[in-house]
Formats: structure tokens, sequence, C-alpha cells
């Protein structure tokens, strides 16, 4: 028991301080390191929880793909330091509007939990037996299955939305065709002449 | 005081020395390793090899080993220094930390997570951090441009092996490693899934950035691709990474598919072998032929590695998974 706390503390100290180094970081990129170190930190403490698909999932999409795909974004950009800055200071006033409504949600919420323990939504128990991977399946694929597959409809239409708004078709452009090379047969390519001494081709 | 003892240092302890059991023999392995491809690589060649420094030069890890440890490190002064340093740990570590759920046997396993599976993949999906870093911080254009490539290269055949991971797991039902291995008594699943076992190695070669998808360290375009700026044990720990990450590899494409600790076949001669030799036997085949496909294929070009990835792979991959899930229902086979 008392090691798991160690390990809470330990994780959850490295979240909140990653989480605020985050915003104060001055170069982008130590920002989006940051970011990978709380999302981990996350992922450690999803599995104190006893939640280790969640923490695992958490890892390989927000961490192996779509944090990957920030860093390479910031690092590309050729990012003026001071005019962020300056618009940074400009947007402060939206940033803190956003920051209290959220802490004043999150005091709510806490604030019912500890008036009222039992007014929340109930959560599910624990079913017996059953790793969390198997019962998180059986309740995305039957009971939440429209859901689910909305959501995997929202993700496809912003996909293909990216595509068309990116893609353009270039004109001018040789592509390489591996089928029409390998295709090719000799009596395409070469040409045999009987050529006589003494005359040319 | 007796309970501090007996509740935290002395499982602590334990923990540690299993730890070892675990980290020494693969820092050996990883020594060797580098031995083995020399002499492969020289035997398909018609050369010696290493033969100077012990017997058939079997000393050589080690003399390689103190070189990297006497040079001195330099760090460019234009670099991101803390970056610099951290990149190559976090590559080292990051190919120590996967070994944790590698079962060596029945019930022979340091964390016999239930999401083993997950877990490989999720470590293996953050080994791209250590490059990327690297690239970033050297400052260089050619360590950039390979950090930029590999970037994109990882991310890329992770989507393939993903599928493959998805075919084997409808096959067992579940996501423990161990399970894995032990549904896979009857037969390999090399044998109902050659081209998904086909798919996984190629993916892992590209994966670990070897050849023929060297791209990121591709020494006539980028010299050393992210490793340009790196020099002693800096560089020291990348190299171990990267062999450390291919026995990873070779090991999880045989607990996938060649049925891990398992012997061939049931019966005695072959049962009288324990587990993990077998397992070791196994990593060891898969690692010649890392080194085969090293020393037989050119380099691709980038294009068509990409085009391999993302327009042959994927399409193949989803298939297969497709496939699977639909012979497992129509025959009822499901676990």
């Amino acid at each position: 028991m008392m090691l798991q706390s160690i390990a809470f503390y330990a994780f959850a100290g490295v979240l909140v301080g990653s989480a605020v180094l985050v915003i104060a970081a001055r170069n982008p990129v130590h920002s989006v390191l940051f970011l990978v170190l709380a999302f981990i930190s996350a992922a450690g403490l999803f599995v104190l929880l006893g939640a280790e698909f969640l923490a695992m999932i958490l890892v390989i999409v927000y961490v192996g793909a779509v944090a990957v795909l920030f860093l390479f974004v910031v690092m590309m950009l050729d990012i003026n330091f001071v005019r962020l800055r300056q618009r940074s200071m400009r947007v402060l006033s939206v940033g803190a509007i956003v920051g209290l409504v959220l802490m004043v949600e999150l005091v709510l919420v806490i604030g019912t939990l500890i008036a009222a323990p039992d007014a929340g939504a109930p959560t599910a128990p624990a079913v017996a037996g059953v790793t969390n991977t198997v019962a998180l399946g059986d309740l995305l694929y039957t009971r939440y299955i429209y859901l689910f597959q909305a959501s995997g409809l929202v993700l496809l239409v912003g996909m293909i939305g990216a595509i068309v708004l990116t893609h353009r078709k270039r004109v001018g452009v040789r592509k390489q065709s591996i089928a029409a090379q390998v295709g090719r047969k000799r009596s395409e390519a070469v040409e045999l002449k009987k050529v006589t001494p003494g005359s040319g081709v | 005081m007796v309970e501090l003892w007996t509740a935290i240092a002395l499982p602590g302890l334990w923990i540690v020395a299993k730890v070892l059991m675990i980290v020494v023999p693969l820092l050996v392995a990883v020594a060797y390793l580098t031995l083995f491809e020399r002499k492969v690589m020289a035997a398909m060649q018609l050369r010696m090899g290493p033969n100077i420094v012990g017997p058939w030069g079997l000393w050589q890890p080690f003399a390689d080993g103190l070189k990297m440890f006497v040079k001195e490190t330099v760090v460019p002064t234009n670099s991101n220094r803390v970056v610099f340093l951290i990149a190559p740990m976090l590559t080292f570590i990051l190919a120590l930390v996967a070994w944790a759920v590698i079962p060596f046997g029945e019930g022979l396993v340091l964390a016999n997570l239930n999401v083993g599976i997950l877990y490989l993949f999720a470590v293996s999906s953050l080994g791209v951090y250590g490059i990327i870093m690297a690239g970033w911080a050297s400052n260089s254009r050619y360590a950039f441009l390979g950090a930029l490539r590999s970037a994109a290269q990882m991310v890329s055949y992770e989507v393939s092996m993903g599928f493959v991971i998805v075919t084997v797991l409808l096959v067992v039902g579940s996501l423990n490693l161990s399970d894995i291995v032990l549904a896979q008594q009857g037969v390999w699943f090399v044998f109902p899934l050659l081209p998904m076992a086909v798919v996984f190695f190629i993916s892992a070669l590209a994966e670990t950035n070897r050849h023929p998808f060297d791209l990121p360290e591709a020494e006539s375009e980028l010299v050393a691709g992210y490793q340009v700026e790196y020099s002693a044990m800096t560089f020291g720990l990348f190299f171990l990474g990267e062999y450390a990450n291919m026995i990873m590899m070779s090991g999880m494409t045989a607990i996938l598919f060649l049925g891990g600790w398992l012997p061939p076949m049931d019966i005695v001669p072959f049962t009288w072998i324990p587990g993990p030799i077998w397992l070791a036997l196994k990593v060891t085949a898969l690692l010649f032929v890392f080194v085969w496909v090293r020393a037989t294929f050119p380099r691709y070009r980038y294009d068509q590695l990409m085009r391999l990835g993302w327009k042959v792979f994927l399409p193949l991959s989803l298939l297969w998974v497709v496939l699977t899930a639909g012979a497992l229902v129509a025959f009822d086979w499901l676990p």
C-alpha cells in the first residue's frame, strides 16, 4: 500500500510539474516534450488505478502518434518567439476566462462529490474475473455501439476533409509506375538490327 | 523499522535482482550480436571478420566497448545541451524496459501484464522520441533530416504492425504474452498467418531502422543521420539501443508467430531442452535473417519505402484482419 502511495505522489508530482512547464517553457519544442512527459505520467496514474488498457492506449495514441506530429510541426515551423510572446499576452484574457470556467466546473464537481457522495452518476461495479480490457470491449461494442460507430465516422470525415483541403494535383510531375517498369518485355525495350559492314544504322 | 524492511526493502531488492537477471544477459547478448553481425557478414562476403582480439575475435565487443568509454564526449556548441544528452539515454532505456513483459518460459516473466502486447507496442512507439530529439538537439542539417525521415518511417510502419498484432489477438483472444505463446501449442501462428508474419518481420526491419530501411542513417547521403554529432558513449548508447531493439523485435516475432518458448514438437528429444533456450534459438535465427538482409539488399528509396508501408502493407494487413475475423466467426473458432 505504501509503495503504491509513493508511486502515486511521484507520478502526480511529475504530471503537475510537467503540465506547468508545458506553458512555462520558452522553447516550444521543450513544451511538447514536457507534454509527452505529462501524458506518460498520466498513463502511470491510470496503471495505479488498475486501468492498464487505458494507460497503454494513452501512450500509443497520444504519445506515439499525436505528440510526434505536434513535435514534427513545431520543429519544422520557423517560429518567431518574440512575436509569439506578444500575441500570447494579447490572448491572455481569453485564456484566463477559459481557465476560470474550468476551475469553477472542477470545484462544482468535487464539491458535489464531497457534499453528497451518493449523488453522482453511479460507477459500474468492477466485474469479477474479467480483465478491464474485456469489460471495456463488452460495454463499448454492445451498449455504446452506435456512439462508437458515430465517433469513427466523425474521424473519417475529418480525415477526408483534411485530404480534400490539402491535396492538389501537381502537373508536370513524372511519376514512377513500378508495374509498367516490371511489366516491360524484351521485345519492347531492345531492337535488333542487321547492320551491314561499311554502312551506318 | 522491521516492518519497513520487510514491506519495502526486501521486495524492492528482489525486483532489482530479477531486473539484473534480465538486463545483464541482454547486454552481453547485445555485445555479441555486434560480433555475430560482423562475422556473418564477413562470411557472406568471403572475408574473415574480426579475428585479432582473443580467440576467433571473441573479445572484440569488449575492446569496442572499452574504446567507446575512454573517448571524449563532444557536445556541439550550438546544440540544445540537455535534450542532446537525454536523447541517447532515452533510446537505451526504452530498449531495456520493453523486456519487462517478455516471457522466457512458463511463468518465467518479470511482469505478467494483462496488456503485455500493448505495452510492447507502446514502448516501441516511444522509440521515435530518442531519434527525433537527437536530430533536433544536434542543430545540424543532416541530423535533422535523418530524424524527420526516421519519425515518418516509424509512424508509418507502426500502423501495419498494429494490424498484424490485432490479427494475432483475434486468434488468441488475449493481450497477455504468455497466453499468446500457450495458444500456439497446437500449431505456430506462422503457418496459418504466414503473410502477416512476413509483414510483421519487414515492419520490424523498418521499425528498428535496419537495412534495407536504414534511411535515417543512410551514410551516402546523410553521413550518419541523427547520430552524426554524437561521439563516445552517447553514440554507444544509441548503438546499444538499436541492437537491443533488434533483439526485442526478434523476440516479439518469435513470441507472436514462432511459439515463443515452446519446442517445435511436443515429443521427447525436443522437450528435453528448456524453454528459454528454445526462445533464444528462435531469436538467434531471426537475428540471422536481420543480418542476412543487411548483407544482401540495397537500400530502399524513400518514396518507395512510404509506398510499401502505406499502399501495400496497410491494405494487405487490413484485408487479413477482416479475413481472419470472418474465418473465426464463420467456423466458430473464436476463443
